[in-house]
């Protein structure tokens, strides 16, 4: 098979390398760009451990083919936060409210609730049950989740930082 | 999991990907969003040798209303028609199916065109497409064609798509004053598919029905529209016995069978129960419940 030559900006860096069309885009974030942040839980679009935001959407990777991905901008986990050493108010609020157990489902948890508060300014409960729908957690209940998410509305409030012009997030309702 | 090896293409216009299908004849296939195909791919339910996504193509996304029709372009993604203002005024029984179809990220990548060509009974743009009375554009060869929402779904992930026709176009009438529409959708497990689905819209004057498009998901081999059930409605006023009568010819025509997800006896509970509740809030919608 012929491979193609794929560039992909990641997290503000732009890698290309030649990959063989079937390459998923999980992949090459975690094999060729080497951030393992991403995850692969059920690797059959079930579980969002593999959540990335790509041009502004929140997107499960395993679905998607690196060579779709040409030319995109792409968010993981390791880019969320602008300053080395700081967590994002949305990081912070999973840690401060016990968003998480084991961890596995964390990355894709936050980056779906950094799109989902980015999108649209006061989310309620029922949105915010309805915006993780995607993402699965064997762990938490997803009732310290829920928390983590409204604690971090309240952090994004704070801090005035909702509007990430590096990470643009389409709005919608 | 990786997918038999292929190769890929994403040519920047219909006609080259036209090409494409006719050079690779049967070993070709259109990618859109992905969200049916690649997990069929990675689960080696089906190998492609060649690829065909529309994704280079500029301008096969878009949402525009005329005073007659609503045209979407088939690779617009779902969520784009959820936050869409003109869906929302327009088509309640669009946005109820959006807020229930898969989960918020996959409707960050499935498009409208890949969920109606697919020809999965179990996709739910289709029933509601049946139900909107919509016509859909075709491109092959020869140019453009319309095929009827009514005409298109043949039988299981079979359409009236020929093989080198790409569907570019979805074109929703505009459904004039005094209608609504609803669709209720009854969902087992994590898997977000519907046990079954069912969709109204109906159009009314001085409270009693003078159109109506009623429609089915999961509950047969394809998509199914259910004319005698819209043929019952016609000059009826809303009434309990009115729509329950009406959901008991739905139920009488779905063509469900047993799986995991249950009996036919409890598709046909289910069927009957969301039916009447679709009905209902397609009355209330039209303003036909005092
Ligand atoms: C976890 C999960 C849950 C889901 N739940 C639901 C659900 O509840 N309800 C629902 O309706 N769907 C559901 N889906 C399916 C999803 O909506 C898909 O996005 C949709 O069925 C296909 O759209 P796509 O753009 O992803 O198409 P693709 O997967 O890219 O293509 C699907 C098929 O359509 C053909 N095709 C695509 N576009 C065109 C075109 N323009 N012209 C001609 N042929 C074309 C392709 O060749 C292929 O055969 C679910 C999917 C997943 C992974
Ligand atoms: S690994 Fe992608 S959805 Fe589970
Ligand atoms: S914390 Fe373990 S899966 Fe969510």
């Amino acid at each position: 098979m012929t491979e193609k030559e794929v560039s992909i900006t990641i997290n503000g860096e732009t890698k290309t390398a030649e990959v063989e069309p079937r390459m998923l885009l999980v992949h090459f974030i975690r094999e060729i760009a080497g951030l393992t942040g991403t995850h692969v839980g059920c690797d059959t679009t079930n579980c969002g451990a593999c959540t990335v935001i790509m041009d502004g959407r929140a997107v499960k990777s395993c679905t998607i083919l690196a060579v779709q991905a040409d030319g995109k901008k792409i968010t993981t986990i390791e880019g969320l936060s602008k300053t080395p050493g700081k967590l994002h108010p949305v990081q912070k609020a999973f840690v401060d409210k016990h968003g998480l157990q084991c961890g596995y489902c964390t990355s894709g948890m936050v980056l779906t609730s950094f799109w989902l508060l980015n999108k649209k300014k006061k989310v309620s409960e029922e949105e915010i049950r309805e915006a993780i729908s995607g993402n699965l957690c064997r762990c938490t209940g997803y009732e310290s989740i829920v928390d983590s998410i409204e604690e971090a509305q309240r952090n994004l409030e704070k801090e005035g930082e909702y509007t990430e012009e590096e990470i643009p997030v389409r709005r919608g309702r | 999991m990786m997918p038999p090896a292929f190769e890929y293409y994403a040519p920047t216009g219909v006609d080259e990907v036209i090409d494409l299908l006719e050079k690779y004849g049967d070993d070709a296939k259109i990618l859109a969003g992905g969200q049916s195909l690649i997990p069929l791919l990675k689960s080696r339910i089906t190998a492609i040798p060649y690829l065909i996504s529309l994704s280079g193509i500029k301008d096969l996304s878009y949402i525009t209303e005329s005073s007659n029709a609503t045209r979407i372009g088939a690779m617009t993604v779902d969520s784009d028609l959820e936050y869409s203002d003109t869906i929302r005024k327009r088509y309640p029984i669009l946005m109820d199916a959006l807020g229930k179809l898969a989960d918020p990220l996959v409707r960050n990548m499935g498009t409208v065109g890949g969920n109606i060509s697919h020809g999965d009974p179990s996709n739910d743009l289709p029933a509601v497409m049946l139900a909107l009375k919509a016509t859909f554009v075709a491109r092959g060869r020869g140019g453009n064609r319309n095929i009827k929402a009514r005409d298109f779904f043949l039988d299981t992930f079979t359409t009236a798509l020929e093989h080198d026709e790409v569907l570019t176009e979805i074109s929703i009438p505009v459904w004039k004053e005094h209608s609504g529409g609803s669709y209720v959708k009854f969902e087992k497990g994590t898997w977000n598919f519907s046990v079954a689905g069912s969709a109204v819209q109906l159009r009314l004057e001085n409270g009693a029905v003078v159109e109506a498009g009623i429609a089915i998901t999961s509950m047969g081999p394809k998509a199914m529209y259910i004319p005698e059930a819209e043929d019952y409605l016609l000059g009826k006023k809303f009434h309990k016995s009115v729509i329950s009568e009406a959901a008991d010819i739905v139920v009488e025509k779905s063509q469900p069978s047993p799986d995991t997800y249950g009996s036919v006896e409890y598709k046909k509970n289910i069927l009957k129960r969301i039916t009447m509740e679709a009905l209902e809030n397609a009355f209330r919608r039209s303003g036909g419940v005092k």
